[in-house]
Order: C-alpha cells, then sequence, then structure tokens
C-alpha cells in the first residue's frame, strides 16, 4: 500500500501542531467557539449530543495491520474501547475529550493516518470497491487513482471553501460496490474498443434530502486526463454552486438547475483550458502510486484443507457460504468479516476485535484490510488453505457472523444516540430487526436483503438504496419511520419508493418483518431475491402487506 | 400571545463535550432536574445571554422545553430526554456517569 512521503509526513505533522495551537487558543478563552467552529471540523472534530466526536480518514477504506493496531490503541486509550466504521469507509471515536485530541492526531500520524478534511466544504476521502486489487471481475485496480485524486484534493486551494462538501467514488469492476451513482462525482472504470482503460464519469449524483442518481458527463475519459477533467468538473462546480442556500449547494441541485448539457459543455470548456498546465507531472506521480499498489506475493500452495473444512465443520462452510467472494486468483478468497453481530451495533468493533483483525490479517491476510461503506471489514487475499484457522480466530473475537448480504447485515447510521443532527434513533432499529429475524430463523431462507437505515434526511445510512430503506423522522415530538421499498445501490441503481404514513419506533420491525413475510409468499422461487420479486411486481402487494385494511379501519 | 412554555438552559461542557444545563445560582450541572426552570420570557433570555457569554466553559448555550416535576425540571422532547441520561446502544454517558456522583 501507499507510504507517505516526506512530504505528507510533514503536511501531516504540521497541521497536528497547527491544531494543537488552536485547540490551546480555544481552551484559553483567545478563540471563541464561532472562531474555533471551521477550525476544528477543517480537522474532524464534531462536537456532537453527548460529547465530542472525531472522525479519521480511511482513504478508499485501506489499512495495514499497524494502522489497525492503532486505532485499536486509541480507542482503548481516549475513547471509551472501541470505534465506530462508517458508511464513507472512515471511522468515528464517539468519546474524546477536547484536551486529548491533539495526543490523539498525533498517534495517528505515527501511522500516516488523519483526519483531515473530513468534514467542511471539501473533497472528502475518496471512496473506492472494497474489494479493490482482489476482486475476480476488476478491470484494474482502482486505488491508485483514488490515491492520486488523494494527494491532490488535499489542501488543494481552490477547493478548500466549496459550496458544499463533495464526495467521489471509484471502482475498476463492471459490478458497483462503491455507489458512484450516489456521489458527487463516480468513476467507473471501462474498456474502449481498443482495450484501453478509462473512466465512465457520473456526475451529480447523492442521497440527502433529494435524492438523485448520477448522469454520465463523459462516457470514455482516458485515466491519464483524470486529475485535469476532475479539476474541470469541481471548477464550474464552484463557480456555480448555490453558496447562499445549503440546501441547493450539491452539486446535484446545479446539475439539475443548469441542465445536463450545459453543464457538460462548461466542464469540457474548462478541462480543455486547464488541460495543458498538468504538463505530465501528475502521470509521474501515478506511476509512482501504482508501484505501490502492486499486487502481493500470491502462495501457491493447495488447497484440500479448505474443502476437507467445508465437508467436516457446518458452522465454517456456513459463513464460508455467506462471507466470501471470488478472488482473482483461484486459490484464494474475499474475506468479508461482519461487523453486525445479531444485536451488536452495525459498524461498532471494539479495540480487541480491532487488534485480532490486525493479527488476523498479517497472518493470513498478506497485512491487508479494507474498511467497506457496508460497515463491514474485509480481508481481501486469504489463502483458501487458511480460511478454517483464520475463521476459527475470528470466532474466538466474536467475528465470525454468517451474514454478510443478509437482512441482519444492515446500514446504520449513528442516529440520535450520538448524532446532533439525527431526527431520531438508527441503531436500536438495526439491532432490533437482527435480533428478530435471528429469533425467528428465517434470515437464510429470505436470502440477499438489504436494509439501509438512516435517522434523518441526510441520508447517512444510504435509506434511498436500500433494498428496505427506513428512515428516522421527528413527527410532532415523536420517532416516526418511514419506509421506502426496492432501492439499489448497484450499477443497476434505483432510488427507493416511499410506501406511505410512518410507523412509530415500537411498530416500524413489526412493519418490516410484514413486508418480508409478504416476500416469502410472493416469490417464484427460493433463488428469486427481494428485490427482483419487488422488480416483478412492484409496490402494490408489499404495501398490502405493510397497511393491511383494518388497520386503515381502526386508524379512521 | 401564546403562553411562554418553561424552558431550561443547557450546552455541552467545553473540555469534555458532554449535557450540562445551568443552575439558578450560576453554576452548571450535569442533572436536568437540578437546573432553573425558568417560566419568563425575558428571564429567559437574559439567561441564555449568560450562558453565552461563558466561551471558556460551554458551547452551544441554548433554551430547551422543559417541564416542572417533582424532583424538578423534566425534559419534554425526545431528543432531551436521550440528552439527559446518553446513547441507548450502551451504557455510556449519564446512564453510568451520574450514578458515581
Amino acid at each position: 500500500m501507499y507510504s507517505y512521503s516526506d512530504f505528507d509526513e510533514a503536511f501531516v505533522r504540521n497541521r497536528v501542531a497547527q491544531f494543537t495551537d488552536q485547540i490551546s487558543r480555544r481552551l484559553d478563552g483567545s478563540l471563541t467557539e464561532d472562531e474555533f467552529r471551521p477550525l476544528r471540523l477543517m480537522n474532524g472534530l464534531y462536537l456532537q449530543l453527548h460529547a465530542y466526536m472525531l472522525r479519521v480518514a480511511i482513504p478508499y477504506g485501506t489499512l495495514s495491520p499497524r494502522q489497525m493496531h492503532a486505532l485499536a490503541d486509541i480507542a482503548q486509550t481516549y475513547d471509551k474501547g472501541y470505534g465506530h466504521f462508517t458508511t464513507r469507509q472512515n471511522i468515528q471515536f464517539n468519546w474524546p475529550k477536547l484536551p486529548e485530541v491533539p495526543a490523539i492526531l498525533s498517534a495517528l500520524a505515527d501511522v500516516e493516518m488523519h483526519a483531515i478534511q473530513t468534514s467542511g466544504n471539501t473533497v472528502r476521502n475518496v471512496t473506492a470497491d472494497h474489494f479493490a486489487g482482489a476482486a475476480a471481475d476488476e478491470i484494474e485496480d482502482p486505488r491508485p487513482y483514488a490515491e492520486l485524486l488523494r494527494q491532490w484534493s488535499s489542501d488543494h486551494p481552490e477547493f478548500q471553501f466549496l459550496p458544499r462538501k463533495f464526495k467521489i467514488a471509484v471502482t475498476g469492476s463492471p459490478n458497483d460496490r462503491a455507489v458512484t451513482r450516489a456521489h458527487d462525482i463516480g468513476l467507473r472504470m471501462q474498456r474502449n474498443a481498443a482495450g484501453e482503460v478509462g473512466f465512465e464519469v457520473i456526475a451529480g449524483g447523492g442521497l440527502g434530502r433529494t435524492p438523485m442518481l448520477g448522469f454520465v458527463i463523459r462516457p470514455f475519459l482516458p485515466v491519464e486526463d483524470l486529475l485535469a477533467y476532475v479539476e474541470a468538473v469541481l471548477s464550474v462546480y464552484n463557480t456555480l454552486g448555490r453558496r447562499d442556500n445549503k440546501y441547493k449547494a450539491r452539486i446535484k441541485i446545479t446539475v439539475h438547475e443548469t441542465g445536463r448539457e450545459e453543464i457538460t459543455r462548461m466542464v469540457e470548456a474548462r478541462f480543455a483550458e486547464i488541460k495543458p498546465q498538468f504538463g505530465g507531472a501528475d502521470q509521474a506521480l501515478l506511476a509512482d502510486i501504482r508501484a505501490a499498489f502492486a499486487p502481493p506475493k500470491f502462495r501457491t500452495a493447495p488447497t484440500i484443507g479448505y474443502e476437507a473444512a467445508r465437508s467436516k465443520d457446518p458452522i465454517f462452510r456456513a459463513w464460508a457460504d455467506t462471507n466470501l467472494a471470488p478472488h482473482r486468483h483461484p486459490d484464494y478468497a474475499i474475506v468479508t468479516v461482519s461487523i453486525k453481530a445479531h444485536g451488536q451495533t452495525p459498524g461498532d468493533a471494539t479495540a480487541a476485535q480491532m487488534h485480532r483483525l490486525a493479527d488476523l490479517a498479517a497472518a493470513y491476510g498478506h497485512s491487508d484490510l479494507r474498511i467497506s461503506h457496508e460497515q463491514n471489514v474485509i480481508l481481501p487475499h486469504v489463502h483458501k488453505s487458511d480460511l478454517a484457522a483464520l475463521h476459527a480466530g475470528l470466532s474466538e473475537a466474536g467475528l465470525a457472523t454468517a451474514n454478510v448480504g443478509l437482512i441482519s447485515d444492515i446500514i446504520a447510521c449513528p442516529g440520535m444516540d450520538y448524532c446532533a443532527l439525527a431526527t431520531a434513533r438508527s441503531i436500536p432499529v438495526a439491532q432490533d430487526i437482527a435480533l428478530r429475524f435471528d429469533a425467528l430463523k428465517l434470515e437464510h431462507d429470505i436470502g440477499p436483503l438489504k436494509i439501509k437505515i438512516s435517522g434523518c434526511i441526510n441520508a447517512c445510512g444510504h435509506h434511498h438504496i436500500g433494498h428496505i430503506g427506513i428512515l428516522g423522522l421527528d413527527r410532532a415530538g415523536v420517532e416516526s419511520y418511514q419506509i421506502t421499498l426496492g432501492g439499489d445501490g448497484s450499477q443497476d441503481a434505483v432510488i427507493g419508493e416511499k410506501t406511505g404514513p410512518g410507523f412509530a419506533y415500537d411498530q416500524i420491525v413489526p412493519a418490516i418483518e410484514r413486508i418480508v413475510l409478504a416476500y416469502l409468499g410472493l416469490r417464484l422461487a427460493q433463488d428469486e431475491t427481494f428485490l427482483q420479486t419487488y422488480q416483478r411486481l412492484g409496490i402494490a402487494p408489499f404495501k398490502a402487506a405493510l397497511y393491511p385494511p383494518e388497520a386503515v379501519d381502526d386508524a379512521a | 400571545m401564546s403562553r411562554f412554555s418553561p424552558k431550561v438552559v443547557t450546552a455541552n461542557d467545553l473540555r469534555l463535550g458532554d449535557v450540562i444545563y445551568l443552575t439558578a445560582d450560576d453554576l452548571w450541572t450535569r442533572q436536568h432536574h437540578l437546573a432553573e426552570l425558568i417560566e419568563d420570557e425575558a428571564h429567559a433570555q437574559l439567561r441564555l445571554l449568560h450562558a453565552a457569554g461563558q466561551q471558556t466553559e460551554v458551547v452551544g448555550a441554548y433554551l430547551a422545553d422543559a417541564k416542572a416535576g417533582p424532583m424538578g425540571p423534566e425534559p419534554i422532547h425526545f431528543r432531551e430526554v436521550f440528552r439527559t441520561r446518553g446513547p441507548s446502544n450502551y451504557a455510556h454517558g449519564k446512564q453510568v456517569d451520574l450514578q458515581n456522583v
């Protein structure tokens, strides 16, 4: 993976020193909160409901064991013994104390990490396919491009005060695991007729209060033009974006108000203007970065042990069937470690679990760890002969839940248990749904189903693209949950459709159960997924199950 | 003219970030029921100004609706109820911290 250059190291250390001084001046009263707030947000420090929260960037979701150990140590020393992996592949600490933040940032800098640009109206952490460099369906590892974008966007003087935050996602595979169509810019690697690699560039996507899927602004962009083109998009957005109204400030609204053709014309004109200025320096940098992402030295060894363990141990087999994905090397597998044990908080890992994951990645995973936007941890390169030992190591740490892609593998934002912006809780709803379907013993029968929960309209829990989406709102001083159905975050992205009136906190789990039981009765065969059944039949039969006539009569 | 609904002044502690409430004798408490229940609108604005001026101690002071209860002021909105105790997924925050007070 990429290692900091002397420049990176000095930049991060300087920022730690600068922010440390700013914290001191806040504590001694030299800075007011109004003066300090934009400074702390530039450094990922929020003030939430019960405490400060520090959001640490995990560039394109990639971590080394050393970094994971450091995150565990921070959780143990400065927090309450755990960290929360987010839907943008970052980690959040929920309980830092302001005077201790400098020590945390120093500890992060020791392992080439920071919290810069994890907040504010800047280019945020560039996210990528969590199977990058390992996926069987991949054209090329997208992470060198993500790293190039990270270096370019970090402290970019033109883009520190954008109209609003700006999120970029990149994937190297036709199967989109990075939700590129719901980002301000989505980059999907393609091959053209000549076999050359480039990007389909998607712009203007985003969830939040005005969910929109991005449109293709450039069907094929040669990879060498990436920075100049992305800079052109940012530049046009920076000029046109609505700074007068924060609810209309994202690029999706700019695209909507300006028109796709006109935006495209302006971006192409700006691109033609700035492209000559890049002069090849970015390509020299990219070549260096590529070398840092060379694939690991894959091991040649028999995989017989894997087959033997499968036939001997049904628990291992169930886990392997659910949590493994095809690797480009036939003797390897991609392991998704579920951070969604039934009843636990989605995305929360204890310090002990983080240490264990780091040790297992070092022992069995070519020292590579990923955080997925679905709040799980990936070991992208595990030789099949090591899977049984890995599974045993995960089991001991409560990390062997066999539920990846199933109904309890729920994305949930922190909601009103932590977040100052939230309008309702999301974590306990996720916990209760997982426990309910575990008790019903229906999870594996139901099969692939993505539930995504947001505790407010900002949609950090991606509810719009959940097969079942849940949005928590405050309706006249009471928590109320609105359901959407049929959303999809894949290459065939769809924004889900609202079912109708919302449900009270104590009614949302029974409501989800009615939808899922209806699906089980409606599907043509066991292998017809929830989403396929929904696409075949539409929303009507699910609404009928959700709002039975007698309940409507009672309400009237 | 609509009747003024009673309030407490609440904020977060600058250093720890936790939830605090202004008492009638100008102290900050971690416990909602020890806060001053303010029943007069003009007095509420004065108390809020007083709180907002304490820049080296508190962050983000605001007035939150409250009502009188047997032990003292009680929160009304569920958000304020959560702020009195902490998150629902772990025994963290006031729900455990206050037991040691």
